[in-house]
Formats: structure tokens, C-alpha cells, sequence
């Protein structure tokens, strides 16, 4: 048997769980299978077991083991497991389920919990875990430490909640990817498992709002790592079976009645995968979601998308009336005006705001695509007065 | 080897030969800049002098502690006369004179009109550990 990276992976939360059940505290487990993962990259290629996790669960069971009598000070505690498990054990979906409310335990901090979900549930290694973040390993490795600390401190019987473990998937899922691991993809296998063991249709959607964000994501980007906005994007590298996928999972979803945030983002997520281009886009509608989703769950954020949505639906004018709800020094409010004051016509404002937006901009592509915006305005503005040579105006170069 | 820091600035340098305001070239003049900036990185990846760079906000503050239970002091954002680090690049080289070339080759980097900026920026080189051998 041969298993490739991922299907190595989905093992890594039933052999950990196997180790729980029989008595492993959840710390020392967890070392215990990274310990297994480790010595299986030599091990099988030697000499690929027959039955993997059957395999992994025995050596991870040793390592437990040794790891458990060589703390003098946990010995106590923990040696009163010492039989050997029998191998090829099943556990049942609960365990890994439980293993997801246990790493989003609510006296973790979200890099903590999320660090900590990447390693137990998605059997990451800590060094890959480091590069995603771009942080040194031994600074990742001691994050996780200490996050299997306070788990342990705080005790197994109060894990976290449904929604911050969807919050940490979300956190993982946003990330992107840097590096070899690509963090939304294995967000994407996260959610699908966690979907596949709970029954509530929040989960189901948030699986659904991954979907259609990830198969819209080859076209946000140009080649050079350029940020391509939504109106600019080639609709024909959407993914169509991922956005198909998706919209099903979220139609399931919708049809228990039971609404929530992440469904109303899913369906905007859907509106806009539906639609052959921005112009032909049902912005009434997705109005009317973030009408719904304003009442669900009231952010600055969704406030100034619900902006951007009324420019489109009824007219910059009323866009820019919706944006008043915004607070000043909002990420990406200046961006919104500028662009809701050119569709005005106001352009002399919006090359303002859209250097403004430059200046203030929260990641380097976003930065890069606002001062390209500026750029574009005033050469505009230059042509229309016949003026050559510089204007006022400070954006720096980067 | 030694590694050197190279800031630049974007207040507080003395001013550029060609200075003018990014959004104030051409959407051309700022693809080109932007491709030099990425491909110097790039290319210093590949000679393996390349350690790190980050770009930083423009917001920020100053912050000092004010005693035991007292809520720390700030001040901020910068005013505008203060000097305001952009960005930073470290490099790790054979010699000063490589150092300098290469900060020289950023200054060089392309501006209003697609000629050179002729920016100032900082080399600093790092304080390194005593060597093994001192005598």
C-alpha cells in the first residue's frame, strides 16, 4: 500500500484518537504521532506496511510509551497504560470530531488554536505548519507546545464550541497558501471531514462558502502575483465542478431552515459564481443578503461590502449614501469611496482616495493595485486639462 | 559572509533625483517599476545573497512604558516631519563593496518618465558574533 501525502494525513486524527481512547493524554499522543509520521518517511519506503494506520498506531503507541516513562514527573499519571493496543482499531468519527473542539478550546488564542488544528487534525508537521506562517520552526513548535499546555491545564471536558472551531477553519481557509502547503486546500479537507460528522447546516455552508472562493481563485490573481479585481477577472478559470459542488452543499444547507452567517455568505459566494459577468450579476439580490447578514452577525466589514453591493444595485449615489454607515479607518473604506466616487464622476476625489487607500492599504498587492488605480485616474484627469507635469498628491514609491 | 540592512525610506531621506509621486506616473511607469522591484528580489534569491524584506505601514506610533500598573504611553501616528522607514531588505554578501552595488542597483529602480529614481537609501551593516579565532 502506498498512500500519498493526504491520504497520510487523514490518518493522523484516528491514530491520535486511538491513542486518547485508550488512555494517552491528548499532549503526549500528539507527540507521539508526529514521532510515528516522522519514522514512517524511512520506514515505508523501505517497507510499505499493509495496513498503514494499523502500522502508525503501533509505533505511535511505543512512542507513547517511551515518551510517557521517560517524564518522570507524568508517570505517575500515565503508566497505568502500558498493554499493548491491539492493532487495526477503528474510531469511531466522534473521536476526530472531538479531537476538532478540543484544538478550538476556548482558552486558546486563534494563531494558538489554529497551529494546533494544522498539527492534531490535519496532521501537518510542525516544520510545514512554520513555513505556511512564515515564522522560524522552533518559535511554531513552541506555540503549539504551549497551546497542548493550556488544553491539557484547562482539562479535556470543556472544548471549544461549533463556531470557533468553523472560526478556525475560516482563519486557515483565508490564509491562502505560501510555500508547499496550501492552507485553504487543506482547510477545504478539514471542512469536508468535519461536515461529513456534524449535522448542522452551518458547517455544511462554510464548506460551501470555501468552495466557491477557492475555484474563483486561479483568476484573482495575475501572473505576476498581481491583486485582478472581480469586474477584470476571466470567468472561464472559474472551476465549474467546485462552484457546482458548492452550490449544492449550500442548497442542502438552506433547505433546514435553520439560517446563518456563513449561509448568507455562502449564497452571495453562489450569486456571484453564477453570474456570466459583473454587469450581469444579481446585485439586487445580494443586497437583499447582506440585509440578512447584517442582521445575523453586524460587522464594519460586511457594511462596506453591502456598499459596494447597493453601488451596483441602485447607483454609485446610493452606494455612497450606504458607505456613511462605515466607520473612518475601516481596511479598504477609502478603496470603496474612490471607486463609488468614480462611477459617480468624480474623479479628482477618487485619484485622492485612491492614493489615500495606497497609503493605507493592509498587503503589498492590494497597495500595488491601488496605486495603479491612481496611477490610471490622474494620467485620465492630465488628458482632460491638457496639463503635463506632476499634481499634488504624496503617495511613495515602494 | 556578511549581512547588511538596507532601509529605505519614506520620510527623512534627503529627496531623490527623480521625485515624484507614485500616483503620479503612468500606469506604465508604475508596471515597470513594480516588475524591477520583484525581479531584483528575485534574482538576489538566485544569487543566494538574499535573507529578507518586508514592506511596513506607513501608520504607527511611538511607545514607552510609564511605570508599574500605569497603561503604556503612545504617541502617534508620526508626525509629519519625522523620518519613516518604508521597508527593509537584508542581504547577506562577501564584501561592502558587493553591499553597495546592489543598494545602488535598487536606487536605480525606474520612476516618473522610466528614468532611474536616484533614491536615497540606508546600509547598515549587522553586528555579527565574535568569530571562533581572535588572536
Amino acid at each position: 500500500v502506498t498512500l500519498d501525502d493526504a491520504e497520510l494525513r487523514e490518518l493522523v486524527p484516528q491514530v491520535l484518537s486511538a491513542l486518547v481512547r485508550r488512555g494517552a493524554d491528548f499532549a503526549t499522543a500528539e507527540d507521539a504521532v508526529q514521532e510515528a509520521l516522522i519514522r514512517s518517511v524511512s520506514a515505508w519506503e523501505q517497507d510499505p506496511p499493509r495496513d498503514p494506520k494499523g502500522w502508525l498506531v503501533t509505533v505511535a503507541w511505543r512512542a507513547f510509551l517511551d515518551l510517557a516513562r521517560s517524564d518522570t514527573a507524568r508517570r505517575d499519571r500515565e503508566v497505568r497504560v502500558d498493554a499493548e493496543p491491539t492493532t487495526g482499531a477503528v474510531p469511531s468519527a466522534d473521536d476526530t470530531l472531538h479531537l476538532y473542539f478540543l484544538c478550538a478550546h476556548p482558552d486558546l488564542t486563534p494563531s494558538s488554536a489554529v497551529a494546533l488544528t494544522l498539527r492534531a487534525v490535519g496532521g501537518l508537521t510542525t516544520r510545514q505548519i512554520a513555513q505556511a506562517y512564515l515564522v522560524p520552526e522552533s518559535t511554531m513548535a513552541q506555540r503549539i507546545s504551549r497551546a497542548k499546555r493550556t488544553v491539557a491545564g484547562s482539562g479535556l471536558h470543556r472544548p471549544g464550541d461549533v463556531g470557533t472551531v468553523m472560526r478556525v477553519l475560516y482563519l486557515i481557509f483565508n490564509e491562502g497558501y505560501s510555500g508547499d502547503i496550501d492552507l485553504a486546500a487543506e482547510a477545504i479537507r478539514l471542512t469536508r471531514q468535519l461536515a461529513s460528522s456534524i449535522d448542522d447546516p452551518e458547517v455544511h455552508a462554510l464548506l460551501a462558502l470555501m468552495l466557491l472562493h477557492h475555484a474563483r481563485r486561479r483568476s484573482r490573481t495575475g501572473p505576476d502575483g498581481s491583486l485582478v479585481p472581480l469586474v477584470d477577472q476571466d470567468r472561464s478559470l472559474w472551476d465549474g465542478h467546485l462552484i457546482a459542488e458548492g452550490v449544492v452543499v449550500l442548497q442542502a444547507a438552506l433547505a433546514r431552515d435553520r439560517l446563518g452567517e456563513y449561509q448568507a455568505q455562502a449564497a452571495i459566494a453562489a450569486l456571484h459564481a453564477d453570474a456570466p459577468s459583473v454587469e450581469e450579476t444579481d446585485w439586487v439580490q445580494i443586497v437583499e443578503w447582506y440585509d440578512e447578514l447584517l442582521r445575523l452577525a453586524d460587522s464594519p466589514i460586511v457594511r462596506l461590502n453591502r456598499a459596494v453591493a447597493v453601488g451596483e444595485a441602485d447607483g454609485p449615489a446610493a452606494g455612497l449614501t450606504a458607505l456613511e454607515d462605515v466607520a473612518e479607518g475601516i481596511p479598504r473604506r477609502d478603496a470603496v469611496a474612490a471607486h463609488l466616487h468614480e462611477k459617480n464622476g468624480e474623479l479628482e476625489l477618487a485619484a485622492r482616495l485612491y492614493a489615500d487607500a495606497a497609503r493605507n492599504a493592509p498587503n503589498l498587492a492590494e497597495r500595488d493595485h491601488q496605486v495603479r488605480q491612481a496611477a490610471r485616474l490622474n494620467q485620465v484627469l492630465r488628458r482632460q486639462d491638457g496639463e503635463s507635469g506632476p499634481r499634488s498628491g504624496d503617495a511613495a514609491p515602494r | 559572509m556578511a549581512k547588511y540592512l538596507f532601509l529605505k525610506h519614506y520620510r527623512g531621506a534627503p529627496a531623490a533625483v527623480n521625485d515624484v509621486p507614485m500616483d503620479q506616473w503612468t500606469p506604465e511607469e508604475v508596471e515597470a517599476h513594480i516588475r524591477y522591484m520583484n525581479d531584483f528580489a528575485a534574482r538576489l534569491e538566485g544569487t543566494g545573497e538574499f535573507v529578507d524584506g518586508q514592506a511596513l505601514s506607513p501608520d504607527g506610533m511611538w511607545v514607552r512604558y510609564d511605570g508599574e500598573g500605569k497603561p503604556a504611553v503612545t504617541d502617534g501616528p508620526f508626525a509629519e516631519t519625522k523620518d519613516l522607514v518604508a521597508g527593509w531588505m537584508v542581504i547577506d554578501v562577501d564584501t561592502q563593496e558587493r553591499a553597495i552595488e546592489l543598494a545602488a542597483e535598487l536606487s536605480a529602480a525606474p520612476g516618473a518618465g522610466g528614468k532611474p529614481i536616484h533614491e536615497w537609501l540606508e546600509v547598515r551593516p549587522f553586528l555579527s558574533a565574535p568569530p571562533m579565532v581572535t588572536e
